[in-house]
């Protein structure tokens, strides 16, 4: 069963490769629409505007608003602070909400018994199980040509997040120099353990530059695929095992 | 895999011993090289001198963090003979060398009032170090490079960046409304 809706202003694919019931589908849905309206920054009523209009504090706030805040706050310091909520505007949890959203609702999933799947929320992917008995095939979109893959994965209970500027324009920025565009690489795609620690990483090391690969090479069980300005791809020591054949007679 | 246990346990050992030294200081702060090239031991102040004590230099590894103000390393309070002075550093700012961290390049610089640091800034630090224990196993980045190919295949699912698609139908739709 797959389904697609614009939600969040983004496409979310759910598709269960188990036999499934529909309304277990739509259990997803209702969940990504309670984190929108929690977690959206451009919804005048939502907890973190009440937050970031001074008319709520975090300690008075949800527990999965509290759970954003101090899982921001590891992800900060474990990337030495190019991951920061902290905008000129207030905070803008969005970077960390995504992943850990994808990977709750996939947690439901698991929890009525289902054990092949994927969620695509705009691109960042939680991937369980299999689909026909073979590992689900991920295609690395090429930031040049949206028609186009430049890669094609090959994944099982893995997380999947690309980061990137192309397009739409510099909506990531290091926090260290926020003037600076990021303008060196176009597109930063994580393989992690699960979608949250991929998206979390793939959005500080997009904000590292050129150093970000680095970065992401020496973090344990995650590998990265980072395309610069001029169609050059630097990946990590252990990504082409997630290519069929090792990417060999591919 | 003999070889690559024994990487891997000296690594875990020298971090070990990062986490001694470090030992109750913030989380916030950088590793630095138990190398002691990164040090204020061998800075170079351009004009004004040089700090009075050099050979213990104070562990400064405090990252300016946005939206935080960085707390200065605390000094131990010796009473110096001069009575201007507060603690046991002449007043100025002082640049230490660029020094090899591994994996990029410090450069601290320190900035003393009455006698004690009051400010800490990294000019150059290695800005891709991972303070957490999910450190590879491998001890140097081994990065590999090729021109990006386009893939025929079909595939399942489709990683991208973010609004990417929408951007580029709304785009799209306001080129096309262009060619009308």
């Amino acid at each position: 069963m797959k389904k697609t809706e614009l939600l969040m202003d983004m496409p979310v694919t759910v598709e269960i490769a188990d036999e499934a019931e529909k309304q277990d589908v739509e259990t997803v849905y209702d969940y990504f629409r309670y984190v929108d309206e929690t977690f959206s920054t451009f919804k005048k009523g939502s907890e973190i505007s009440k937050i970031n209009q001074g008319k709520l504090k975090i300690s008075d706030s949800s527990q999965d608003m509290k759970e954003i805040f101090a899982k921001a706050e590891e992800t900060k310091k474990l990337t030495l602070g190019y991951f920061d909520i902290r905008k000129d505007t207030g905070y803008d949890p969005s970077g960390i909400v995504k992943g850990w959203a994808i990977l709750n609702a996939a947690k439901i999933l698991r929890k009525k018994g289902y054990r092949n799947f994927f969620i695509d929320a705009g691109g960042d992917i939680q991937i369980d199980g299999q689909s026909k008995n073979k590992n689900w095939s991920v295609g690395i979109r090429n930031p040049f040509n949206r028609f186009e893959n430049i890669k094609i994965l090959n994944i099982s209970n893995r997380g999947v997040a690309t980061s990137g500027t192309y397009i739409r324009g510099q909506h990531i920025y290091n926090p260290f120099n926020k003037d600076l565009p990021i303008k060196e690489i176009v597109s930063l795609t994580v393989i992690g353990p699960d979608v949250y620690e991929a998206d979390r990483f793939a959005t500080a090391a997009f904000a590292m530059g050129k150093k970000g690969i680095e970065f992401i090479e020496r973090l344990k069980d995650f590998e990265g695929y980072m395309v610069d300005k001029k169609g050059m791809a630097t990946y990590t020591s252990g990504f082409n095992s997630y290519l069929y054949n090792n990417g060999k007679n591919n | 895999m003999i070889k690559k246990f024994l990487v891997s346990l000296a690594i875990v050992a020298v971090f070990a011993f990062y986490s001694d030294i470090k030992g109750s200081e913030k989380q916030e702060t950088a590793i630095l090289p138990k190398n002691n090239k990164s040090s204020l031991s061998q800075s170079t102040p351009s004009s004004t001198p040089a700090p009075a004590d050099t050979s213990t230099p104070a562990p400064v590894s405090i990252v300016n963090i946005p939206g935080q103000s960085a707390s200065p390393t605390p000094v131990p309070s010796t009473p110096t003979p001069t009575p201007s002075h507060q603690g046991q550093y002449k007043d100025g700012t002082y640049t230490g060398p660029v020094a090899d961290a591994f994996y990029g390049n410090v450069q601290i610089q320190v900035k003393i009032s009455n006698g004690l640091i009051s400010d800490v800034q990294f000019l150059q630090y290695p800005n891709d170090r991972n303070t957490s224990i999910m450190i590879n196993s491998q001890a140097m980045p081994m990065l590999q490079q090729e021109a990006i190919q386009s893939q025929t295949g079909n595939v399942d699912i489709i990683s991208g960046a973010t609004d990417t698609s929408n951007a580029f139908i709304q785009s799209l739709t306001s080129a096309l409304s262009q060619a009308k």
